[in-house]
């Protein structure tokens, strides 16, 4: 049942405002994530990478160029993306398991077929015990992982997760990092990961794809070669450390290259 | 330990105080006024064509309970308030969501509305009187007109106020635009639209009392402008004390309510 697509950005450019105010956003940044595959974006904050993902989920209007998912065009948000996002998205009046069978809900799935998919995905993000809570009630980890089981309950093509972690504490976060890949591991989706932090990128991804900020544009990609699982000590690794100072590298270049 | 926090840690800014302080100190201010007025009446400061003492209104009380033309214009008064908000809030809820979450709504709605809102309700009653009578349709236009404008517009802030990712999030679970007000925005304001008819109803019952004053046959707001030209004022204050009644039986359901159908919200 699990389906999984490629997505392909080409030439995209974004543009905010109009007149003497105009901000280009994004200037014909060009992407490719292959079907299955975990790529991480990592830039830093203002670079244009969270509105990339809002653009290739359909949630904004692009001012230029072409995005495809699975080979069909983006024109507005569909079910076929999930989403993950920074700020916390419970529905606050739906109950943790109600979160989860939002989406099989809308597709008009029967009762018996959301349950079965609410126990499932409740029980990879480790939540089983949690189903009657409201979101109210959780920590944000917590409610974190509620976001990506019921993203995935809905078995989207693509999963977009812009800096889903970003509000967590470190310790949070490494778990959080862990069961993501665990669940990534079982679900074999296409995930495209948004974050400001070079460790979190080096941990998660297949590639990482170095942004540059205003405009944005891909600077540079970088295969990660580490075999997975990556271990918590991975990242005192020479060649691990030495990737993360090349990230570093490009990124502070950008900022002298700006003023 | 069982001691008592000694008093002072009561005036912490924003502290919680316990259940039996607080109940003391609501019954204080209570003992204090009805002290007051004993002091007054009891006291002979006051002659009692122009207030009453607390005796005579208790027994004014059980003379009209008895005849029962109390309960007859409480029950008059109340259905008008009833009639009239009911009909502003069953058009005001889905209009005011409506004008939140569509800009095109808002921008045709909001220049008439802002007009209108600021309009005082009492210079409308001449013109109410005029087109429909003294009839109970004039009280409750009354009501509509002055509830109507005031929910709309804030019940429009409430639904603007819905976090946007919040709408994000659905549409990439499958939410169609045209179903976001019913599976959105409506659910995400429905604490903050209770809130709204609670502070409203209030408003409804100000709005009766000069309705009532003006032209009516029945209602606490008539029976206290004939009670004002017999110099009762027992009456009036009986008539008052009604309304502070009923107000806070309509403000206590509303919040019970509020923890029955939006029991995720604190």
């Amino acid at each position: 049942m699990t389906k999984s697509a490629d997505i392909t950005v080409s030439n995209v450019s974004l543009r905010y405002g109009s007149g003497p105010k105009t901000v280009l956003a994004l200037d014909g940044i060009s992407l490719d994530v292959k079907p299955n595959e975990f790529a991480v974006i990592v830039g830093p904050s203002g670079c244009g990478k969270s509105s990339l993902l809002y653009l290739i989920a359909g949630l904004e209007d692009r001012t230029g160029g072409d995005i495809t998912v699975g080979g069909a065009p983006v024109d507005g948000p569909g079910p076929d993306r999930g989403m993950v996002f920074q700020s916390y998205t419970l529905f606050p009046w739906l109950t943790v398991a109600q979160n989860v069978a939002y989406g099989p809900r809308r597709r008009g799935l029967a009762e018996e077929e959301r349950t079965r998919l609410v126990k499932h995905y409740l029980g990879e993000v480790g939540l089983a015990g949690f189903a009657h809570h409201y979101p109210a009630q959780l920590s944000g980890g917590m409610k974190q992982r509620v976001a990506i089981a019921r993203a995935l309950a809905n078995d989207p093509a693509v999963l977009l997760m812009d800096e889903p972690f970003g509000a967590l504490d470190s310790q949070t976060r490494h778990s959080m990092q862990r069961l993501l890949l665990r669940v990534w591991d079982h679900s074999q989706k296409t995930v495209l990961f948004v974050t400001h932090d070079i460790e979190e990128a080096i941990l998660l991804a297949d590639r990482v794809f170095v942004m540059s900020g205003r405009p944005g544009q891909i600077r540079k990609v970088l295969p990660v070669p580490f075999a997975r699982p990556r271990l918590g000590d991975i990242v005192l690794d020479p060649a691990f450390i030495a990737m993360k100072r090349e990230i570093m590298g490009l990124l502070r270049s950008d900022e002298d290259g700006e003023d | 330990m069982s001691e008592k926090p000694p008093l002072s840690k009561s005036f912490v800014p924003y502290r919680p105080i316990s259940l039996a302080l607080a109940i003391s100190l609501g019954a204080a201010v209570w003992a204090l006024v009805i002290g007051g007025w004993m002091l007054l009446t009891y006291g002979g400061r006051v002659p009692e064509m122009f207030l009453p003492a607390p005796g005579k209104v208790l027994m004014t009380a059980g003379r009209l309970i008895a005849d029962g033309s109390l309960l007859m214009h409480t029950a008059a008064s109340a259905q008008v308030v009833l009639v009239g908000f009911v009909i502003s809030s069953v058009v005001a809820v889905p209009l005011g969501l409506y004008m939140g979450t569509y800009k095109a709504v808002q921008a045709a709605l909001d220049p008439l509305v802002n007009f209108i809102r600021y309009l005082p309700v009492t210079s409308f009653v001449p013109l109410f009187i005029l087109w429909i009578g003294i009839g109970i349709e004039q009280r409750v236009s009354v009501i509509i007109f002055g509830t109507f404008f005031q929910q709309l517009v804030m019940i429009a802030d409430a639904a603007r106020s819905v976090p946007r990712d919040l709408v994000n999030a659905a549409y990439t679970l499958g939410t169609k635009r045209s179903t976001t007000v019913r599976h959105i925005v409506f659910p995400a304001s429905l604490p903050a639209v209770l809130d709204i008819l609670r502070v409203t109803v209030g408003w409804a019952w100000t709005y009766l009392v000069v309705a009532e004053l003006v032209a009516a046959k029945s209602g606490l707001g008539y029976i206290s402008l004939k009670a004002m030209r017999g110099f009762q004022v027992d009456i009036i204050f009986l008539a008052i004390a009604m309304i502070g009644i009923l107000g806070l039986i309509t403000d206590q359901g509303f919040r019970l309510l509020r923890r029955l159908v939006a029991p995720w919200a604190a």
